[in-house]
């Protein structure tokens, strides 16, 4: 039960900051609320803060997006240890292979199932 | 006795008469409080076809077709048609014009497209070039989410100055002078205003002072005070613009009190979640052609002064950092006898 409110918790914080960002910042769209938030989750990762956040928030913190920048950091620095600077160039698409990958099929399976106009 | 033009103003000696109109809207803009006024209210905003462009496109067939009916001018005495819409190379416009068959001046103005239809309507008529003239201008509110915005499925979160692009369409038949009890007797094209306001979510503001210097302007022109109109309604300033606007005017010795409304915060109630209120080409055109045109020609309005407001930006320009360039047109129409 504990997980469950950590996860809520954490997760909403997240939401918090990133819908405050949003009407709080001037001209900002969307998307640069999104790719600010991705590059914090890089950020903190490189600086060690993410994965013990996931450690203690679980979904809290892997399912927001900042998870997508920490993945990101994740796959580079992985792929540089096992192969260097082709590892570190290519690590961050394989880190996040799985989310893209995931993503675009379910863009496709709803686009067939929804028929979208807009 | 001629046609006169003092500063930005046109007064015209024998005023072109508006036919007939009909305004066509969409399912949220015939459950506001101008529901009454509009002729056909669709149940849906795709209208059973393939793509949100191609049922703007079959509003404006309609609205024009009953425009003309209206008018009692059949197609063959159309001398020419005018109008324009939001989408890129106006194509909801354009695409009508296909079926309309009639000679076509495609015109862009942003949401002030009604106001520039109906000058150069009225200028061709009195002028001796045309008879007839059919106009429309239109807005669908998912084709211009696209063309402006994000996707309609995308599901924005929208800042409270936004406004929620309507779902309407507008159209008219301007025609010779005597012919009908509706006449526009001046017209005030505006200057390209621009105070350098950058966001494309708070259009209401980077509007305001275009309205203000036409409106001010036209004042100066005319030499009337506000006192001569029944109403004055700017285009589609809504929540933020329509006070600024009002500020800006007063700033210029011009009170326009409680006669100075706005379409953009007519169309739609509180209830109905339209952010800072309505826009789009359609907005003023609907509230011109529906609600503006019938209480004139009822009598119940004598002399109002209709100043459509368009925001001239692109997506592209406002994504390279420019600011908005803004217009407004003012139309006075009048109820003759």
């Amino acid at each position: 039960m504990t997980s469950f409110v950590l996860a809520f918790v954490v997760g909403g914080l997240i939401c918090v900051l990133a819908q405050l960002t949003l009407d709080l910042g001037t001209n900002l769209t969307p998307a640069h609320v999104m790719v600010l938030f991705v590059v914090l989750g890089a950020v903190a990762s490189g600086l060690g803060l993410y994965e013990p956040l996931i450690e203690f928030a679980g979904a809290g913190a892997s399912v927001p997006l900042p998870a997508f920048g920490h993945a990101l950091v994740k796959g580079m620095l992985k792929g540089a240890a096992e192969k260097g600077l082709s590892g570190l160039l290519a690590g961050g698409l394989t880190g996040t292979a799985l989310g893209l990958t995931v993503a675009i099929l379910a863009g496709l399976a709803m686009a067939l199932v929804a028929r979208p106009k807009g | 006795m001629t046609t006169k033009k003092n500063g930005q103003t046109i007064g015209f000696s024998n005023p072109p008469a508006v036919l007939g109109a009909a305004a066509v809207v969409g399912p949220k803009e015939g459950a506001g409080p101008l529901a009454g006024w509009f002729d056909v209210v669709k149940a849906d905003r795709l209208l059973g076809m393939k793509s949100w462009e191609q049922a703007e496109t079959k509003m404006v067939e309609e609205a024009v077709n009953l425009a003309l009916a209206k008018a009692k001018v059949r197609h063959q005495d159309v001398d020419f048609f005018l109008g324009g819409d939001l989408l890129n190379q106006i194509v909801a416009t354009s695409f009508a014009a296909r079926t309309l068959d009639v000679p076509f001046f495609g015109l862009y103005g942003a949401c002030a497209t009604v106001a520039e239809a109906l000058a150069l309507a009225a200028v061709l008529v009195d002028g001796g070039f045309a008879v007839n003239v059919a106009l429309a201008s239109s807005s669908h509110h998912d084709t211009a989410e696209r063309q402006y915005r994000f996707p309609a499925e995308f599901g924005i979160q929208r800042p409270v100055t936004a406004q929620w692009t309507a779902t309407a369409v507008g159209a008219a038949v301007v025609g010779p002078h005597g012919k009908g009890k509706v006449q526009v007797t001046h017209v005030t094209v505006g200057r390209v205003v621009d105070y350098g306001q950058k966001d494309p979510m708070d259009l209401g503001a980077a509007m305001a002072p275009a309205a203000a210097d036409t409106i001010a302007r036209h004042f100066e022109d005319t030499g009337r005070d506000p006192e001569a109109y029944d109403l004055i309604l700017s285009g589609d300033l809504a929540a933020v613009g329509h006070p600024l606007c009002a500020e800006l005017l007063e700033r210029k010795g011009l009170r326009l009190d409680s006669r100075f409304v706005d379409c953009g915060l007519m169309l739609y109630d509180d209830t109905q979640e339209p952010v800072a209120g309505a826009s789009g080409c359609g907005c003023s055109a609907s509230v011109f052609a529906g609600y503006l045109f019938k209480n004139l020609e009822q009598g119940r309005f004598k002399r109002v002064l209709l100043v459509p407001t368009g925001a001239l930006h692109s997506p592209t320009s406002c994504q390279q950092g420019e600011s908005i360039p803004c217009v407004a047109h003012a139309v006075v129409l009048e109820r003759s006898g």
